[in-house]
């Protein structure tokens, strides 16, 4: 008979020994990747910020040996990120609750869902290059080209997969008996979904509204076609309609310069972007973990 | 109006003509006729897959959830055959609430729970009033009044019945269906929810499913059993049909069929 004491030598322990450290050292490279970009981009782009930055316009890039400050694309990065998540929410939101309360998995939702998967697989590029094609060339917009408006349309595209998938999955996890009480009281549907489920399922859809802002606030390449690049301060409204700077474009146009001062203008840039897509995707988790709090008192 | 000049007893508030609900092509109940009198406490009983449940969903148009799910025949209530296509569904399940088998509260507080209801059927009066009744009515009042704005969760679940039931009476139902309202519940519990019925009896008519013989006798003034068989038309499959229907009493102590005799005394089910 076998001892019952654990036994070292056992081939079968030896296997399970050696798969744990494996699948632990595979764990390990896997974040890898991410503690070195963040401690570099902290390293080459935290140690140069300085309170100016955050005000000043970037200097053209020349032998000037002072490269500015990153103050108008840092705002218009915001400025883009919030119409892009004007257009996204209200459309994505509304998308998932047809998807989830509305349809009756017939062939048109079907259809939806299938169109949202390739949509989210996109590359952000096409996005781009499809705005540029439809409002930019066009001129649509009032006469204007480039404008910051187009570069919130591309991103709003890109938005849009995200937030219609998190709203359909978070509102089919709300349990059916929730919507048999509401109904089962008189509630129509309308009522039920603005009052009973969508609150319900407010936590997962404002993760997957975060997540999506911050997959937006990073991209580069859907910007370059729509929104451009501007040196100059957003004084106003009407800036809008014309070209604007952003962070990743900002670091895509001033990391290829071959100046010192753009270059490191553009790790600024980079940690500013990285600190931020960080943050709103820590927020995201706060939130997430605040509403479970609240929602079972 | 939708009326029909059907002759119906003034006592019989619901009344299923010929009612056959089907999900899809599975045929769940054929031909139940069954007239349900107010102001008393009638049961449905019966084996699984007898489609009790389905046809108490059918009575406030509950069924219309379930995709596929079809109804044969008319449930009239009040006159009307709430099945009718011109008949708000919305505005049946104002008049014929609903409790169901697992207790399910809102994601609010105990207060909201019995308010939500009241506000969205334009309740006018003293929303605090009619709190405080509810809650009376469903017996829960003495052991919440001091944390009304606590979670509906924060209950225990046969107080979270109770409250279910007490959002129910809030807005001010003609008939009461109860879904085996106690299946989920401790001995203790499901007593409390047999008093709180037996006090709703004075105001309301109310229909229950239960599992629970012994809860039929005890709650009950009706007693309708069903029970499934093979038809020779059918694929194979069961269909439940309305086998037996008259007072509890008479259902208990002297079945007329002899499938009912064998449920009630434990043979099958």
């Amino acid at each position: 008979m076998n001892s019952l004491y654990y036994q070292k030598r056992l081939s079968r322990n030896i296997g399970d020994k050696f798969f744990t450290s494996l699948s632990v050292i595979c764990a390990l490279i896997a974040i890898l990747p991410l503690i070195f970009l963040v401690t570099y981009i902290l390293y080459k782009g935290g140690s140069q910020i300085t309170p100016e930055l955050f005000t000043l316009e970037p200097n053209p890039p020349g032998d000037d040996l002072d490269a500015g400050g990153i103050n108008p694309a840092l705002i218009g990065t915001l400025i883009i990120t919030t119409i892009a998540s004007i257009i996204a929410i209200p459309v994505g939101v509304g998308g998932g609750i047809y998807l989830a309360e509305y349809s009756k998995g017939g062939a048109f939702s079907r259809f939806i869902r299938f169109g949202v998967n390739v949509l989210a697989g996109v590359p952000s590029i096409i996005a781009g290059v499809f705005i540029y094609a439809l409002i930019v060339s066009t001129k649509i917009l009032f006469g204007s080209m480039y404008s910051g408006l187009a570069g919130g349309m591309a991103l709003s595209i890109l938005m849009l997969p995200t937030v219609i998938k998190t709203t359909d999955e978070g509102l089919k996890l709300v349990p059916n008996e929730l919507r048999y009480a509401s109904l089962g009281v008189g509630a129509s549907m309308y009522t039920t979904i603005l009052k009973v489920t969508l609150p319900s399922a407010f936590r997962s859809i404002a993760t997957g509204v975060v997540l999506g802002i911050a997959r937006a606030a990073g991209e580069t390449a859907p910007l370059i076609f729509t929104a451009l690049f501007s040196y100059y301060y957003i004084t106003g409204f009407g800036d809008l309609f014309y070209e604007m700077g952003s962070l990743a474009v900002l670091i895509y146009n001033f990391a290829l310069e071959p100046y010192d001062a753009q270059n490191k203008l553009a790790w600024v840039a980079s940690f500013i972007l990285v600190l931020s897509i960080l943050s709103v995707n820590i927020f995201s988790r706060i939130l997430a973990a605040f509403t479970e709090k609240t929602k079972r008192v | 109006m939708i009326k029909t000049n059907k002759k119906i007893p003034k006592n019989i508030i619901l009344s299923l003509e010929n009612v056959s609900i089907s999900y899809g092509t599975f045929e769940a109940v054929r031909n139940v006729f069954c007239n349900f009198k107010k102001g008393n406490i009638t049961s449905l009983i019966g084996p699984s897959g007898c489609g009790k449940s389905t046809v108490l969903r059918s009575l406030n148009r509950m069924n219309d959830l379930i995709p596929n799910c079809s109804l044969k025949g008319t449930v009239l209530f009040d006159g009307t055959n709430i099945y009718d296509k011109r008949v708000d569904p919305v505005e049946v399940r104002r008049r014929i609430g609903m409790v169901f088998q697992q207790p399910n509260p809102f994601p609010k507080s105990i207060y909201e729970n019995i308010a939500f209801g009241a506000r969205i059927n334009g309740f006018t009066g003293d929303i605090d009033e009619l709190v405080e009744s509810s809650l009376r009515k469903a017996a829960l009042w003495d052991e919440c009044k001091d944390k009304l704005n606590d979670s509906g969760y924060s209950l225990s679940g046969g107080q979270q019945q109770r409250l279910c039931i007490a959002r129910t009476i809030a807005i001010e139902p003609e008939i009461i269906l109860m879904d085996e309202p106690c299946s989920a519940l401790d001995p203790i519990s499901t007593l409390k929810i047999e008093e709180t019925m037996h006090e709703l009896k004075k105001n309301y008519t109310i229909i229950i499913v239960t599992h629970n013989m012994q809860q039929a006798l005890r709650v009950s003034d009706m007693t309708a059993f069903f029970n499934a068989i093979e038809y020779e038309d059918g694929d194979g499959g069961k269909v439940g049909y309305l086998a037996e229907f008259n007072s509890t009493k008479k259902i208990f102590n002297s079945p007329k069929e002899k499938t009912t005799q064998e449920y009630i005394s434990g043979k099958f089910g």
